[in-house]
């Protein structure tokens, strides 16, 4: 046995934006084995090195970016990139993935991940080359739009670099500003992209020409075919790509569950002009995929608006969902216009879409008056949606309490107002409408970050298993945020399993390959589930008085039937919600306020964390 | 075998550089490939493929004559090869590739990978000794 690491750069990057300084230091070595990577690198760095008493906008504040040991190998899907901070929304744990070519190029770069501290003067490009680290001046990028600035990054620094870039909304700190990379693809939610912001960092750049050491390049090699066989050999390799996710959105209008004028309703009746047919036939010119994709999900789209014309990454479907039904917008076209917006402007097209459909719904109910907005607000209107979206951005106006995210903002109305605010933990509801998906409206209660949909979609299971009933759903959506989350440690894309049912097996088969470390599914799960109350952790120790409350979802789903549609007179009452927080407490070896207790992290090896946690409660 | 590019198939992941490292070199890094995946964004929104057509024209210019015909593509004798870099120069594709951990050009052996592990049949075999035989849907020519 050597000491080498496989699959593994053996080395996290730290820069200090305030000193303009960087080191690196050893990847710990327990913690491929422990954390696995990605996800799991940014949880335990974020809670061993973000002091508890930093906000998230100050320069104490962290900015994590990391790739797992299988990005940038030879296996479908290896190009997911995590970036985690203390988060702007919730002001606990926060982590945001995304796709491209940036994972695989800081693995290639030899880092595992990155840390960025401080805080710049002056704005800065950090240019990562190898071993070379440059903070370069960015004023003359500062204030351009997203596709502005990295397309003159590209000509500044050459084709070969993968920049990831923030827009005019992270600069100015709203709190759902996105990281955008590739012109298209975006850590979105958590507000990472102003935490970048907060740190003066306009852009990250990274070039990497290192090869990543294997355990077994031959064995690799010959897995990894075996692995894009089989994926060109499912059903919907040829079926789902097409679409990609925009192909879900009638299925989700047909079980009720699409978010309609800010979660009012579950069925858009105007969901046939903006879902993944429309896409195809009206305004797709290139597929458009990420690191090693087999199945690209990204449909790159040009359409006019006003007689101009416009090229943009999607509209994905959690774009199609947040902008198109929950705003009202019924024209692909329009909704295209919206995600191309939000896209240059930085903003998360999911925390957008619903902060502009509270705004509408705000002002329909009187809570905002036409003066304190500047303009009449409509849903279904495409001008009064880019309108907020552009305050929002600039922070002028109505937009600048809109910057701070629903639950903010609904304390500074008031009026009611609360009910409105479509949020978890206070980051903002994502693609769908849960009240009659009880498995789905308890991810969105437990979800690490807030109301995400990414660590358990379990509207299917809601849907196959009969959504009257809450028997088994617990177990389902623990179950669930212990597999998603495996993919965002390893640093591949979950999509290939998820939509085309590639099997968990490959994973488990080319682990061994390429980091040498034997795990089994069962392994890497156990990981998974050591990170999960790890974040919940980090949630204790950053917000005070964690707990309970804090994983209750917007009284909406539990007091109002769903108004119209498939799901018509349904929910999920009070009683239930309580029900499934409690077994799903239960079931997590968590006492009745939702806090891991001490025995459940001395079992997942963190004893350090449990010494933490309790020790300093006597 | 002859290979032909579709770019607009292309969807620019790139599994087509790191499985042509892989195989030839035994290491995972796609700046060690044969061929080269470029993208056009944000306008006009495509890729392009750039693999070597055997032309010779490396093995006109080598001036140790490192470079032979053999088995239907061109090979670089490592041996023989100085690394002059003349070749790299010349190649009208600009797709030879030189890297600082070898002392001799990345060159394309024909060995078909690239077709096989494409995901999007962008990249075939005019010869058809090698087939791109996915199930995939070519975008609308709308561009």
């Amino acid at each position: 046995m050597t000491n080498a690491l496989y699959g593994y750069a053996g080395k996290i990057l730290r820069l200090n934006l305030t000193e303009k300084t960087s080191h690196t230091t050893p990847l710990p070595s327990d913690w491929p084995d422990k954390y696995i990577g990605g996800r799991g690198f940014v949880a335990r760095l974020l809670y061993d090195e973000v002091p508890v008493n930093a906000e998230s906008f100050d320069p104490e504040n962290l900015v994590v970016m990391a790739a797992g040991p299988l990005s940038g190998t030879f296996l479908p899907g290896g190009g997911k990139v995590h970036f985690g901070a203390k988060s702007p929304a919730s002001g606990g744990y926060a982590d945001s993935n995304m796709g491209g070519h940036l994972a695989p190029e800081i693995k290639y770069a030899g880092y595992d991940a990155v840390v960025f501290d401080g805080a710049a003067d002056r704005p800065v490009t950090v240019v990562i080359d190898d071993d070379r680290v440059e903070f370069r001046d960015a004023s003359k990028h500062w204030g351009k739009g997203c596709f502005q600035a990295e397309e003159d990054l590209k000509k500044e620094l050459g084709d070969d670099f993968q920049i990831a870039v923030v827009g005019p909304a992270a600069e100015r700190l709203v709190r759902f500003a996105c990281i955008q990379h590739d012109f298209g693809r975006q850590a979105g939610r958590t507000g990472v992209g102003a935490v970048l912001g907060s740190k003066k960092i306009k852009a990250i750049a990274v070039r990497g020409t290192k090869s990543i050491p294997m355990a077994d390049p031959a064995g690799a090699l010959a897995k990894g075919r075996e692995m894009y066989d089989a994926a060109f050999a499912k059903p919907g390799f040829a079926d789902w790509t097409p679409q990609g996710t925009a192909g879900v959105t009638d299925w989700v209008n047909e079980v009720g569950s699409f978010p309609t004028r800010n979660f009012k309703s579950g069925f858009f009746e105007s969901h046939k002009n903006i879902n993944g047919q429309a896409l195809r036939d009206r305004i797709l010119i290139t597929d458009k995929g990420c690191f090693g994709c087999p199945i690209p999900c990204g449909k790159y789209s040009k359409f006019t608006h006003d007689g101009k014309e416009y090229v943009v990454e999607g509209p994905e479907y959690e774009t199609i969902a947040m902008i198109g039904g929950n705003c009202a917008i019924g024209q692909i076209e329009d909704v295209a216009y919206l995600n191309w917006i939000c896209d240059d402007l930085g903003l998360d097209t999911i925390s957008g879409g619903n902060v502009a459909a509270f705004a509408i719904e705000c002002f329909l109910n009187g809570v905002i008056t036409e003066e304190e907005v500047g303009r009449k607000l409509a849903f279904g209107d495409v001008e009064s949606v880019e309108y907020l979206l552009r305050k929002m951005a600039a922070r002028e106006g109505i937009g600048a309490v809109l910057a701070e995210g629903v639950r903010h903002a609904a304390s500074v109305f008031g009026k009611g107002s609360e009910k409105y605010a479509i949020h978890v933990k206070g980051l903002e509801f994502s693609g769908y409408e849960p009240r009659y998906a009880p498995a789905m409206l308890l991810s969105y209660m437990t979800a690490d970050i807030g109301a995400h949909h990414n660590r358990s979609w379990a509207i299917t299971h809601d849907v196959a298993s009969g959504r009257d009933s809450i028997e088994g759903k617990a177990k389902k959506v623990i179950e669930l945020q212990h597999t998603r989350p495996v993919f965002d440690a390893l640093g591949v894309c979950r999509l290939q399993w998820v939509e085309i049912g590639f099997e968990l097996r490959w994973y488990e088969e080319v682990f061994p390959l390429v980091t040498g470390m034997k795990k089994d599914w069962n392994g890497l799960l156990r990981c998974s589930e050591r990170i999960w109350n790890l974040t919940r952790a980090f949630n204790m120790k950053h917000i005070k008085g964690f707990g309970r409350a804090y994983d209750m979802p917007p009284a909406r789903f539990y007091e109002e039937p769903m108004p119209e549609g498939p799901a018509k007179g349904k929910f999920t009452t009070r009683e239930n919600v309580e029900k499934l927080l409690d077994e799903y407490y239960e079931l997590r070896g968590w006492d009745r306020e939702g806090h891991p207790t001490e025995a459940k992290l001395r079992e997942l090896d963190l004893g350090d964390v449990a010494a933490d946690l309790y020790d300093a409660k006597g | 075998m002859k290979l032909v590019v579709h770019n607009e198939m292309c969807s620019g992941c790139r599994a087509c550089e790191v499985v042509c490292a892989l195989r030839n070199l035994g290491e995972v890094n796609p700046k060690k490939a044969a061929l080269r995946i470029t993208g056009q964004f944000p306008r006009p929104g495509r890729y392009s493929v750039t693999v070597c057509d055997q032309c010779g024209i490396c093995a006109e210019v080598c001036p140790v004559q490192a470079i032979s015909f053999t088995d239907g593509h061109y090979r670089i004798d490592e041996e023989l090869c100085t690394g002059c870099g003349l070749c790299v120069e010349e190649c009208p594709q600009g797709v030879m590739r030189v890297h600082r951990d070898r002392s001799a050009p990345i060159k394309c052996v024909l060995c078909g990978d690239c077709i096989r592990y494409c995901p999007r049949n962008a990249i075939t075999d005019a010869d058809e000794e090698v087939a791109a035989h996915k199930a995939v849907t070519a975008p609308p020519a709308r561009s």
